[in-house]
């Protein structure tokens, strides 16, 4: 192993591992977004809406996040949409891990015991309130976990955007293995950085599962 | 903007149709390797020498910490430079099968666990030794009992089976690379390429389904 | 089998020996220098209180459980034999082909059909051709009545069909001797008898038999010797007769007190 070589890289990942953090950030938030969108329409009474949250959530799940990230970043300019790889990235792995998502909150409302809505609909709730009073608060507790592991996941995700020329931790390994002759050390550096991140972010899942589910 | 066509798809089928079918045997092969990997993996960590067990922890510490994108890029261009020329299919395969060998060998170790005592000990009353025991009694009923969450692990492996494009293995996402650099259609062939990604995964489910009544029917 | 009854007590080397067996678990002594002897095609019973050592002694005849002093023979080979690793890897699996062990929670193979439970044993280890493997499951199936469950799963089967396998698959191995650990403990009353019906035949033909069971009355029937064990050592032994009318010792009579009442 070459640590002189790995320390001399280190800031140029560490610049790209900026990119990689950034980009987790704001396809978590929009992931997260579409999640609850999608699955206040799947809860729906409509079944428009109900049939529109399954076929999302079907089409997202069914097909490769890279294809997804392919058409809207070569196909978008086709039909009007021209996108700087970094916000088609951002958009592309968001409405990606917002279908995984939506499934993690659906099961975690579906967890949540009927007789609890039987109970607050007995005690003159309507639906809305009942699922915001009652079900909302217990589902909460329980999509901790699965949401977490999604992100986790979507971390690990964001490595597709490199396919896009978007210049994160992986296009910069990529880069660097192509030029040093030294893949295990590029790859070490670029895994420690990865796994940092994925650890930071099961400490702050755990942080919150504590916090909020246990009890 | 240029307006869609997809009419222009109807003389690219030939390149469609063969990169469907690499992409079916890239995933059969490598489900292949994820599976025997993940039972041998799970095998060692549980009962291999100790001077085993923590080299395949670590193994699959990182492999499950870091994306499969970056692993495919080690194995293929990284190993090169060391003298280990694997080619490109073989790579794609091997790092895809790796990638999910760890996770199923993660679900499998749980599910050799929970195997009861007493079918160790049915085993080895008839004279079987411990690997025949682990072969022919505890690993079948461990597989049996953990067939939902590996066939999830394979669904997602079908469709991670796309990133093996970036490292130049013909399949369907280089199909649709290929009738685009001479067509500059990508919505297009993306969009065929992302239907015939879901018919794939459909049956796939499909077989999975018919695998775990299959199942059932031993319970 | 049958070459068996012809020299039944005959030979002069016993089929099970074990001398002076002492087990401990942790701080806890459970065997407290057993000797037991059993000839061939002799049926031992062994009786006695809850955590008296019953099972672990039967454990340790098969090894599966090893003995911390004491020695265990079988057909004339020691089970417990001072080898260590591959050797005694080998050895044991050997050994324990020669022996036959019914739990009491049956511990079919559920991912197997019936067939397969009888006849994994004969294929995989004793090198038998698959359709003669069949032939002696549908033998031995035929003998504990359960012939037509050979394409079955075992979850489809009642307890006593469970048990009736479990014994099948044993004897396809044909053992020289047959352990059983509370056979039908776990059973509902109803198919109690179904399986001590096949244990009788078993005895009828002579095979080598150690039972350990709470059932006083199928002891007495069944058995050529009662042991009764507590604390970890044999208390008392000798033919039923003597052991169920006329025990000599107090713990003896006190736990027969209250087993043949209720
Ligand atoms: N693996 C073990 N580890 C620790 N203690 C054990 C183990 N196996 C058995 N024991 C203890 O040894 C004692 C004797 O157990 P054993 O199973 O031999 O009794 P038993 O006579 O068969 O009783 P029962 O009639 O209830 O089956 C019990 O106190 C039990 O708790
Ligand atoms: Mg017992």
């Amino acid at each position: 192993m070459d640590f002189g070589l790995m320390a001399r890289i280190f800031p140029f990942f560490l610049e790209a591992a900026l990119v990689t953090i950034e980009l987790s950030l704001l396809s978590l938030a929009l992931g997260l977004t579409v999640a609850a969108v999608i699955t206040m329409f799947r809860l729906s009474r409509l079944r428009t809406l109900r049939a529109i949250g399954t076929l999302y959530v079907s089409l997202m799940r069914g097909t490769p996040c890279l294809i997804q990230l392919f058409i809207l970043y070569f196909g978008g300019p086709q039909i009007g949409i021209n996108l700087s790889p970094f916000a088609a990235g951002a958009i592309g792995l968001g409405m990606n891990i917002g279908a995984y998502m939506a499934e993690a909150m659906r099961g975690a409302i579906l967890a949540v015991d009927r007789g609890q809505t039987e109970a607050a609909r007995v005690l003159g709730f309507s639906r809305f309130e009942t699922m915001r009073i009652v079900v909302l608060p217990q589902a909460a507790k329980l999509m901790i976990r699965p949401l977490g592991v999604n992100a986790v996941a979507l971390v690990k995700g964001t490595a597709l955007v490199s396919t896009i020329s978007v210049v994160d931790l992986t296009y910069t390994a990529q880069r660097f293995i192509g030029s040093t002759y030294k893949p295990f050390e590029i790859f070490a550096v670029a895994a420690i950085l990865y796994m940092a991140m994925i650890y930071a972010l099961s400490k702050v899942v755990d942080f919150l599962d504590r916090r909020y589910a246990a009890a | 903007m240029q307006g869609l066509d997809f009419s222009v798809v109807s003389s690219y089928l030939d390149i469609i149709w063969v990169g469907v079918w690499w992409t079916a045997t890239i995933t059969v092969s490598a489900s292949l390797v994820s599976v025997l990997g993940g039972i041998l993996l799970a095998v060692a960590v549980l009962h291999g020498p100790s001077a085993l067990r923590y080299p395949m922890r670590l193994f699959s510490w990182i492999f499950m910490g870091t994306p499969l994108l970056l692993q495919l890029y080690l194995i293929y261009f990284g190993l090169v430079q060391i003298g280990i020329d694997i080619p490109a299919l073989a790579a794609g395969i091997i790092g895809l099968g790796l990638h999910f060998a760890v996770y199923n060998a993660d679900i499998l170790r749980a599910g050799i666990t929970a195997v009861d005592m007493g079918q160790t000990e049915g085993a080895r009353t008839l004279g079987f030794s411990r690997l025949q025991t682990l072969r022919y009694v505890i690993v079948p009923q461990a597989l049996l009992n953990t067939a939902p969450p590996i066939g999830g692990n394979l669904i997602a492996l079908l469709k991670e089976s796309a990133i093996v494009s970036v490292i130049g293995v013909t399949e369907l996402v280089h199909s649709a690379q290929l009738a685009i650099s001479e067509t500059y259609r990508p919505f297009e062939f993306y969009v065929i390429a992302a239907v015939l990604y879901y018919v794939l995964n459909l049956a796939l489910e499909g077989i999975l389904k018919v695998i775990e009544t299959r199942v059932e029917a031993t319970r | 089998m049958n070459a068996a009854s012809k020299f039944a007590g005959a030979n002069d080397r016993p089929m099970v020996q074990v001398i002076d067996a002492h087990k401990s678990f942790g701080a806890f002594e459970i065997l407290k220098g057993i000797n037991l002897s059993v000839n061939k095609g002799q049926i031992v019973a062994i009786i006695g209180p809850s955590g008296s050592g019953k099972s672990t002694l039967l454990r340790s005849i098969n090894h599966l459980e090893a003995l911390n002093k004491g020695e265990v023979w079988v057909d004339g080979i020691q089970v417990n034999r001072p080898l260590t690793g591959h050797a005694f890897e080998q050895h044991i699996n050997s050994v324990r082909q020669r022996m036959g062990m019914v739990f009491q929670h049956f511990n079919l193979f559920p991912h197997m059909t019936v067939g397969e439970n009888v006849t994994v044993g004969p294929i995989k280890l004793r090198k038998m051709p698959a359709a003669r493997a069949r032939d002696l499951a549908m033998e031995l199936l035929g003998k504990v009545g359960l012939q037509d469950k050979y394409d079955a799963y075992p979850s489809r089967l009642s307890g006593g069909q469970k048990q009736r396998v479990a014994i099948a698959r044993a004897l396809a191995m044909e053992p020289s001797v047959m352990l059983f650990d509370e056979a039908t403990s776990a059973l509902d009353p109803e198919l109690v008898d179904e399986v001590n019906l096949v244990m009788k035949q078993l005895a009828s033909e002579h095979m080598t038999m150690i039972i350990v069971t709470h059932e006083m009355r199928f002891a007495s029937e069944v058995a050529d010797r009662v042991l009764f064990m507590d604390g970890g050592i044999v208390v008392e032994e000798g033919p039923p007769s003597e052991i169920f009318s006329n025990p000599r010792m107090d713990r003896t009579r006190t736990f027969l007190k209250k087993h043949l009442a209720g």
